[in-house]
């Protein structure tokens, strides 16, 4: 039987504030958008991005292995929703 | 009595815990770095403010899995007394010893004022030898300050009387403008169940002498001398 090769997937993760959650961040975003004159704007959030190669076998694999290190450190599940994101990363793609 | 300070890179009120323990109230302290696995045999643990790991992520997200926070985690099952100030209590709730996150003030400023705090609970070991209702003026000094939970969470706290601290104004109620942070019901400190680990934001360590400003600081460290005597002897009620 052959060894499988691992595959290098490129993962997004998106981590937001939960709704209800206050956003202080966003709100003062907000409000320093209405400052400029941007008129309409609602409901301004903040998030975090992060993205991060990781071999796998297997985007399925890949995607329980980011959701994982979501629910243990990336995200706080009391305050804050993620997503994740998998993609299998082009050779040679630096990013 | 010996009390353990934990040590994280960014730390930066350990010295003055270190202080409050030795000048404040007379008994030993002995700093633990984070990367030791065991506290040996100590009385009480202090997890101090700071910054540790940078706050990279989030407040207290990274220190949460150092090597020492096992052995924190048991010495606090266990019914040992522990204490997190400021970043110590960020420290407490990212391990789920305590409920709720801390997240940016309200305004996203850095807040380092003088604040007034009413005890709201004198059965744990933060609190033991102050007054009920006792107003203290400790100093806060946090940009990630606002404590946020659920609303089940927060009804369960506010029914099972685990607020151990409010923010209170001159008059000793609990108004917006006497609310450093936005945290939810005013709240600046809160226990677990058992009301032996107790996390707080304003810090007590900075508050021990006149010469500080205040010494109001020193009923809490004296509180928790009282708790580990009355468990020594067994005579805590």
């Amino acid at each position: 039987m052959e060894a499988t090769i691992p595959t290098q997937y490129a993962v997004q993760i998106r981590v937001t504030p939960r709704p209800g959650i206050l956003d202080p961040e966003g709100e003062t975003i907000g409000r320093a958008l209405g400052v400029l004159g941007y008129e309409g704007v609602s409901d301004v959030h903040a998030g975090r991005l992060i993205t991060l190669r990781l071999a796998a076998e297997g985007a399925d694999a890949a995607r329980a292995t980011a959701r994982e290190m979501c629910e243990r450190l990336i995200a706080n599940p009391i305050i804050e929703d993620f997503s994740v994101q998998v993609e299998e990363a082009s050779a040679g793609e630096a990013r | 009595m010996r009390f353990a300070i934990v040590r994280f890179p960014g730390s930066n009120c350990d010295a003055d815990c270190e202080r409050a323990v030795v000048e404040g109230i007379g008994h030993e302290a002995s700093y633990v770095w984070h990367k030791s696995t065991e506290l040996r045999a100590v009385d009480a643990v202090i997890l101090p403010g700071g910054f540790s790991y940078g706050d990279h992520l989030r407040a207290g997200a990274i220190a949460r899995f150092s090597p020492i926070m096992p052995a924190v985690i048991e010495f606090a099952r266990a019914g040992g007394p522990v204490v997190g100030i400021c970043n110590g209590f960020q420290v407490l709730c990212e391990a789920h010893l305590l409920p709720g996150a801390l997240i940016r003030n309200r305004g996203l400023r850095f807040r380092h004022v003088e604040v007034t705090v009413r005890v709201e609970r004198t059965d744990t070991v933060l609190t033991a030898a102050c007054a009920p209702a006792q107003r203290l003026r400790l100093p806060i000094a946090h940009g990630e300050g606002q404590f946020v939970a659920d609303d089940r969470t927060l009804a369960a706290l506010e029914a099972d009387n685990r607020v151990v601290f409010r923010y209170v104004d001159a008059r000793g109620e609990a108004t917006d403008a006497a609310n450093p942070n936005g945290s939810q019901h005013n709240i600046a400190g809160i226990c677990n169940e058992a009301g032996n680990v107790v996390g707080l934001m304003p810090h007590p360590e900075r508050a021990i002498a006149s010469l500080l400003g205040s010494e109001d600081g020193l009923v809490l460290f004296r509180s928790l001398e009282l708790s580990v005597a009355g468990a020594v002897t067994g005579s805590s009620t």
